[in-house]
């Protein structure tokens, strides 16, 4: 039978496999998809480093000791959100560089043979 | 604590000065001489407490764990080199107030001299080696500063760039050199390093602890072959070049090879490196000294020639030639300073420092021509002035030294290089102040005001007592700062001018009558040195720093590639093979033995749904739009998987944010292209896949790996005991955040708030330059809707305004005991508003904005740092948080805790970062916009 650990486990490999693929790109863009998906996988794997644990949130009742690790949790939720302002961060230095250069090539062969897509 | 007022006083002084810089002259020379002189009267009060045998420490434990304190002492030596420092200093402050003209930057001027000052108080009273490094870098720092002052010539600039080249390299030795030391003693304390000197030579480190100290007292003190950026250093001020580049700065080299005497003197590698060292920079610099023309050049030789003979006696390895090093010390300081100001007052009343334009001056300027004539006599050693005696202590001491089984050797090359300084200190005073009349640019010189010639005479009276009551003025301090760098009983000590007839006085009256014949035939030598001189030692150093740059620059060449992918490939690469490194360990990867979850059907859908968008932004990912749906899924499962797992907060934020990540990535690839072409061939897509999915397999195995495998002793157990009774909220996770480390979080809402700055600063200039153009170059690529603004889009999300905002209002309040808190209502309350961005357009939502993005950033770092200030207030640790329950009528039972305030500041940064980046964004899309449709028009 399949456990969800498995299903866990094998979604934060794919999406590793598809982040540095990506990240691995010629252009801005599909960098910051590679980063994207990768930060969605660093988020599970810190996630999932507090186990897994069905419907018992981290909300605190005397006498409870059984529930889910709140540490991981508040690790990760600062994890989103600086996520989100590091994409934010890298997006506008991508579209900047675009406008400057005119060209949204990373791999350092910036020749402006991309011109026409740029219009 | 008088330590600690003694070095922050100049700091203090200098702040005030730089604060105010507008200030008038009379304000800021107040402030300069009344610090230098408080900081001399303090010193000298401690003086006599210090002279009968208390060394006094003052410290305050800084960061204990590297065994850094903020510990000062004052013992002899540092008493001897501070009151050098702040009497010296308070003489040159007063003469500078008659040196500097009107017009200049006093307070600038001022303000260096100062932060000076108590650098180099710092390095006298330091006990502990780090610290005293800080001080050695502010050091050259300021003398950069100074000697730059006057920042139009080109000469000063070069000058202070290369003496920063070189005391700064030669610092860089010295930090590496006093690491080792302090590792090779165990510890940095200096009153410890300096009684473990048995261990440190006998530790294999000690002759590359001698070599980089050595490095760096010798760049310092301008020691052969590192003397040649003194002379250029001249370009400074002559108040400077007295203080810095004479009777200070230039010594510190010296005052640490006497600091660390007893622990680094004594071996075979000091003697050779530092007497040979000092002989050849005596020798040399007394040999430059006597052909240059330029009164500060040969005072600047002769300050090296000085500062070698120093060193010469320092590394003769006794006790008597340390003490008489100290002594000479004394003495230079007293009479090159009143030399420096004397030439200051000739170039300042003349305008020229040449001397074969200027002469006969006795009769122009008598004042001046004494007190430079009694000065000049001291230099050159003459009888009965302090330099007498110290020159003859340094010719005895030379007498009884074998330089590799050569008896002759040293004495002989002593009296050399004492009948070249007799040679040309007789020349600076002969030429300058005898012969026929020259007056340089000015017709008639004359002496200057009370300021600028007080000083020196100070200074030169204090010269001649040095030699003819020396026991009763330097005596007791000699003898003491002697005691304290031969660690040992101090010496026998007896300064006086005559000591009998000994081999000293032979070799004394040798030099003088040699100096005078030298003199004598001076035109003819000069004639016989080769017409080019020495190599310009600038041009070497030019030429050398040329190739420096030029090698370093193909370097970054050869390893800086423009390529992100090359380094990101080395990134991944390097991660996967530490990763597989990792997996040798044996049995550490294989699967535990925790009991997994059972998988419901609902849970294998959504994987598959996450698997399958995942491999479809792979594919497709040339088709950005599409990809962004893909991108969305992947949220929302996410999002459902938080959910499931009992992560309430998680799936909260996880939803705010994606729906803000996604209108982000539509605005931004609203500019950038839509379907580029590929790029890269098949080869490296396989090489690129291939190492995907290797650090898939290795991350998702390690997963794998520790999800099942019990915890073991987790801290979270204490977040969860402490959550409630501790903190006052149910939220374990919120109160994790806001108050357990709190800390943490506001270095994150730090961090994002420079994110939203950074976003600022990279689009609010991009309408100019290239970027403007193309900007204003841009066409639509893609066909738009013609209804700009649906009728029904709009009246919904009006609508919905204030409902979000009380739905975050909401989720912000409940945040302490139930999910949510301040990272999720910003998020909701920013989406509100981007919903209006969206419906009703920029310009329409941009006019009713109230409060800008960069207040919010601002004052929510502003609240998070108060809130944990506050806490302060109350005695308790930064970021304590307080709690209490509170009964208002109507409304019950409630609770407030200053976490709620922290979490306010979160809230506010987190809005303003987010708000930042997307409203920047559509500025710029909407500029193209309208550009876009400026060119539609033109061409319709």
């Amino acid at each position: 039978m399949m456990s969800l650990e498995f299903l866990i486990a094998s979604a934060i490999g794919v999406l590793t496999a598809g982040g540095v693929y990506l990240a691995l790109r010629g252009r801005t863009f599909q960098v910051v998809l590679g980063l994207t998906l990768l930060s969605y996988a660093v988020n599970l794997f810190l996630f999932a480093i507090g186990r897994l644990v069905v419907d018992r949130p981290p909300l605190f009742a005397k006498g409870v000791t059984d529930h889910a690790d709140p540490l991981p949790q508040a690790l990760v939720l600062t994890a989103i959100v600086i996520t989100f302002g590091m994409t934010a961060l890298v997006v506008v230095l991508s579209l900047r560089s675009f406008l400057e250069s005119g060209s949204d090539q990373v791999d350092g062969i910036a020749d402006g043979r991309d011109e026409g897509d740029a219009a | 604590m008088i330590l600690f007022v003694l070095t922050i006083l100049p700091f203090l002084a200098a702040g005030a000065l730089a604060a105010c810089a507008r200030a008038g002259r009379g304000v800021q020379f107040a402030i300069a001489i009344g610090t230098s002189v408080a900081g001399f009267v303090l010193l000298a009060a401690a003086a006599p407490t210090v002279l009968a045998g208390t060394v006094i420490v003052n410290r305050i434990a800084w960061i204990p764990a590297i065994g850094l304190d903020l510990g000062l002492w004052l013992d002899p030596l540092g008493l001897l080199f501070a009151g050098l420092i702040l009497g010296i200093g308070s003489l040159v402050t007063v003469y500078a107030q008659g040196y500097l003209a009107k017009d200049e930057a006093t307070g600038r001027f001022l303000a260096c001299l100062m932060l000076f000052q108590g650098a180099m108080v710092g390095i006298a009273l330091s006990n502990n080696v780090l610290l005293m490094l800080l001080f050695w870098e502010m050091t050259s720092l300021s003398s950069f500063l100074l000697i730059g002052f006057w920042r139009d010539r080109a000469d000063a600039r070069q000058g202070a760039r290369m003496a920063l080249a070189v005391t700064g390299g030669g610092g860089l030795a010295l930090i590496a050199g006093l690491l080792l030391l302090g590792q090779a003693a165990g510890s940095y304390e200096l009153a410890t390093i300096l009684m473990r000197a048995d261990i440190v030579q006998a530790s294999p480190l000690y002759p590359a602890i001698l070599l980089l100290v050595l490095l760096g007292a010798f760049t310092k003190s301008a020691q052969f072959p590192f003397h040649f950026w003194l002379p250029h250093a001249m370009a400074a001020p002559t108040p400077v070049s007295a203080y810095l580049h004479s009777a200070t700065m230039v010594k510190a080299g010296v005052f640490l090879l006497a600091r660390l005497w007893p622990v680094l003197a004594g071996s075979d590698y000091w003697f050779y490196l530092v007497t040979t060292t000092g002989l050849v920079t005596m020798l040399f610099g007394a040999g430059v000294a006597l052909f240059r023309h330029d009164l500060k050049a040969i005072l600047a030789y002769s300050t090296i020639s000085q500062l070698g003979l120093m060193v010469m006696l320092l590394g003769f390895g006794t006790g008597a030639a340390a003490t008489a090093a100290l002594f000479h010390m004394l003495n230079h300081a007293a009479f090159k300073a009143a030399l420096f100001m004397n030439a200051g007052i000739v170039d300042h009343e003349t305008g020229t420092r040449d001397l074969r334009r200027l002469g006969g001056l006795a009769a122009l300027m008598p004042v001046t021509a004494t007190f430079g004539t009694l000065a000049a006599a001291a230099m050159a050693g003459l009888p009965p002035l302090g330099g007498f005696i110290s020159k003859e202590m340094m010719l005895e001491e030379s007498a009884h030294i074998a330089f590799a089984g050569q008896a002759l050797l040293v004495p002989v090359l002593a009296t050399l290089a004492a009948t070249l300084s007799v040679a040309y200190s007789l020349r600076y005073a002969l030429a300058l102040f005898c012969g026929p009349t020259r007056t340089g640019a000015v017709a008639r010189p004359h002496d200057p005001g009370l300021a600028m010639l007080g000083p020196p005479v100070v200074l030169v009276a204090i010269a001649i007592l040095l030699g003819l009551l020396p026991m009763t003025i330097a005596g007791p301090l000699v003898t003491a700062a002697g005691g304290a760098v031969t660690g040992g009983t101090a010496p026998v000590l007896h300064l006086a001018l005559w000591h009998g007839v000994n081999p000293a006085l032979a070799m004394s009256i040798t030099a003088v009558v040699a100096g005078a014949l030298l003199l004598w035939r001076h035109r003819a030598l000069a004639a016989i040195l080769p017409a080019g001189g020495l190599p310009d030692a600038k041009r070497m150093f030019d030429a050398t720093m040329a190739a420096v740059v030029t090698h370093v620059r193909r370097a970054m060449l050869a390893v800086h590639v423009a390529s992100l992918q090359r380094y990101l490939f080395m990134l991944f690469a390097v991660a996967v093979l530490l990763g597989i490194d990792g997996t040798m360990t044996p049995g550490g990867m294989a699967t535990g033995t925790r009991t997994t979850l059972p998988a419901s059907p609902v849970a294998i859908v959504a994987w598959f749904a996450l698997i399958a968008a995942t491999l479809a932004v792979v594919v497709a990912h040339r088709h950005r739009f599409l990809v962004l749906v893909f991108i969305s899924v992947i949220g929302l499962v996410m999002a459902l998987l938080f959910v499931r797992l009992s992560a309430p907060d998680l799936a909260l934020t996880q939803i705010a944010v994606e729906v803000v990540t996604i209108l982000l990535l539509l605005l931004a690839l609203h500019l950038l292209p839509k379907t580029p072409r590929r790029l890269s061939g098949t080869p490296r897509r396989l090489r690129d896949g291939a190492l995907g999915i290797v650090a898939g397999i290795g991350t998702g195995w390690t997963a794998w790996a520790i999800m099942t495998r019990p915890v073991r002793d987790s801290v979270s157990a204490y977040h969860w005991a402490n959550s409630y009774s501790g903190g006052g909220g149910t939220n374990v996770v919120n109160v994790t955040l806001v108050d357990f480390r709190a800390f943490d979080t506001m270095g994150e809402i730090i961090v994002l708030g420079i994110a939203g700055l950074a976003i600022y600063a990279l689009l609010e200039p991009a309408a100019r330059g290239a970027a403007g153009r193309r900007l204003r170059a841009w066409r639509k690529d893609m066909p738009h809707s013609p209804e700009r603004h649906p009728m029904m889009f709009v009246m919904a999300t009006r609508l919905l305004l204030p409902l979000g905002l009380l739905v975050g209002i909401y989720i912000f309040l409940r945040g302490h005991n139930q999910p949510g808190g301040g990272f999720v209502a910003a998020l909701l309350f920013a989406i509100a508003i981007l919903l209006q961005y969206l419906a009703s357009g920029f310009d329409w939502t941009d006019e009713r904005r109230r409060i800008g993005e960069h207040p919010l950033i601002a004052s929510g770092v502003l609240i998070a740092v108060a809130t944990g200030l506050g806490s302060l207030a109350f005695g308790a640790p930064f970021l304590s948080s307080s709690f209490g329950y509170f009964h208002l009528p109507l409304i019950g039972e409630f609770e407030l805790a200053t976490a709620m305030l922290f979490d306010t500041g979160v809230a506010c940064v987190v809005m303003g970062a987010v708000m930042m980046a997307l409203q920047q964004l559509s500025h710029v899309a909407q500029r193209a916009a309208r550009a876009s449709d400026r060119h539609d028009e033109d061409a319709a």
